[in-house]
């Protein structure tokens, strides 16, 4: 375990890469590996990006990491890309728009795929922000989909969280809205020399207008950068931006601290319980054949899921059911 | 249901080709097959594909040459990796090679080519016979 400890923290790539993967895989000795590498961890900087397919997250991240090599600063990169529903594979290109970077020892890249675990996404993710926390670098981005619940865990365990939009998708804005709005600090419009950047600027403040709380003195109030992430115009505004993000939270949040405020600790732990304990008793249930026959007995209809649930989730937990 | 290896390869392509239809046929099949596949995209070098299949500890990289420079590129990825102590990773290749290199390159440690013709079942299925995720 010192050995793994030594190797994370000087920055072995080979041991961080097959810790990550050991982490993806769900293997249980990796727990105490990153209890081990905990105590090195809340030194790197973190940020989010989300936004829809297609906006040009890849291609913007890609950019940042070479401004943030020319201000001197390690990166690490998680890439997250969607596990098909159906086979179970990923093809996980995001990396095509990065590989410029590969030969380049500050920086380190990894592609995740979103697998489909349940509290699988986030808390693999953060097990691998961890880790590459722990490798020393840095700032670490963190690039996903913004489509689920679990996208948008991982972007609250950001620093600061980055919505990507472009120009002409009023309704995906619309549907933004709903979920990834509050949790935005710095919206990013790519592709802002295509027509209709500034309605899409517009329509943004509004919305930020309009989110109440954002009113209060002294809160932050997210800027609407305009970039143009392939011919990397903007990208470096827009990391003054986060720059700036960050000192916010140095002033009022504790800084790097502010990942491990009560709020966070409280949602990390839910979740971390929650996988944990779901993880033990399918486990058993599913070695044990239970599972497969309760599926049978639903299927063949002699048994209720709810029923079948209780009867399930009762003996593992070891008490009788509380009668209301 | 979870503790499961799952087999991730890197489908990449060397050198001053491209052609990519193959490699993103193939890496769709994988993808079909229940594999992680990672893509590096077009002019790559060897050194570039070494590094980014460490990074992302895959347990193979399929390398696609169409362009003729195979004996050269899928050589010296090899020699990287076993430099690199990642000579475990498999190595195998397709594209239009001739049948003297194919001898010669397997011969240096190329696992296997696939030629023009294979099916992608073919394909799939020898991975899934010749790749084990390491444990």
């Amino acid at each position: 375990m010192k050995d793994l400890v030594e190797k994370v923290t000087s920055g072995d790539v080979r041991t961080v890469a097959r810790l990550i993967r050991d982490v993806d895989d769900g293997m249980p000795e990796v727990r105490e590996s990153l209890k081990a590498l905990y105590p090195y961890t809340g030194r790197a900087y973190v940020i989010g990006i989300t936004g829809a397919p297609g906006v040009g997250k890849s291609t913007l991240v890609d950019q940042m990491v070479a401004h943030l090599r020319k201000r001197d600063k390690t990166v690490g990169v998680l890439a997250v890309d969607p596990t098909s529903p159906f086979s179970g594979g990923a093809i996980l290109g995001d990396r095509v728009r990065m590989q410029r970077h590969s030969m380049d020892p500050g920086v380190f890249i990894r592609s995740l795929a979103t697998r489909g675990h349940f509290g699988g996404l986030t808390q693999s993710t953060r097990s691998a922000i961890d880790i590459l926390d722990a490798m020393g670098k840095d700032v670490i981005i963190v690039e996903t989909v913004g489509v689920g619940q679990d996208e948008v865990d991982v972007m609250r365990s950001a620093h600061t969280t980055v919505i990507v939009v472009i120009p002409g998708m009023g309704d995906d804005i619309q549907a933004i809205k709903a979920g990834i709005l509050e949790v935005g600090d710095v919206f990013l419009i790519n592709k802002s020399d295509r027509e209709g950047s500034d309605k899409t600027q517009n329509e943004l403040r509004l919305m930020i207008e309009m989110d109440q709380r954002k009113h209060d003195k002294g809160l932050w109030k997210p800027p609407i950068i305009k970039v143009e992430a392939i011919s990397d115009k903007g990208v470096d505004d827009f990391l003054d931006e986060v720059d700036r993000h960050a000192q916010y939270l140095e002033e009022t949040a504790g800084g790097l601290k502010s990942r491990r405020s009560p709020d966070r600790v409280r949602q990390e732990m839910v979740e971390m319980i929650k996988a944990r304990l779901f993880e033990e008793v399918l486990d058993n249930l599913v070695e044990s054949g239970e599972f497969e026959r309760t599926v049978d007995a639903i299927v063949k209809g002699a048994l209720d899921p709810y029923s079948a649930c209780e009867n399930l989730v009762f003996p593992v937990l070891g008490e009788l059911p509380s009668e209301e | 249901m979870k503790r499961e290896r799952k087999i991730r390869v890197m489908v990449a392509k060397p050198g001053l080709d491209g052609h990519d239809r193959g490699a993103r046929i193939i890496a769709r099949a994988y993808r079909d097959a229940g594999f992680e596949v990672v893509y590096t995209g077009l002019h790559q070098t060897p050194e570039e594909i070494v590094e980014a299949a460490i990074q992302e500890d895959v347990d193979m990289v399929g390398l696609s040459s169409l362009a003729g420079a195979h004996k050269y590129l899928f050589q010296t990825v090899l020699d990287l990796l076993r430099k690199k102590d990642a000579g475990d990773i498999v190595v195998c290749g397709g594209g239009i090679i001739p049948d003297d290199d194919v001898k010669r390159l397997k011969a240096a440690g190329v696992k296997e080519i696939f030629g023009p013709g294979t099916t992608m079942d073919e394909i799939v299925k020898w991975v899934k016979e010749n790749v084990t995720p390491r444990k």
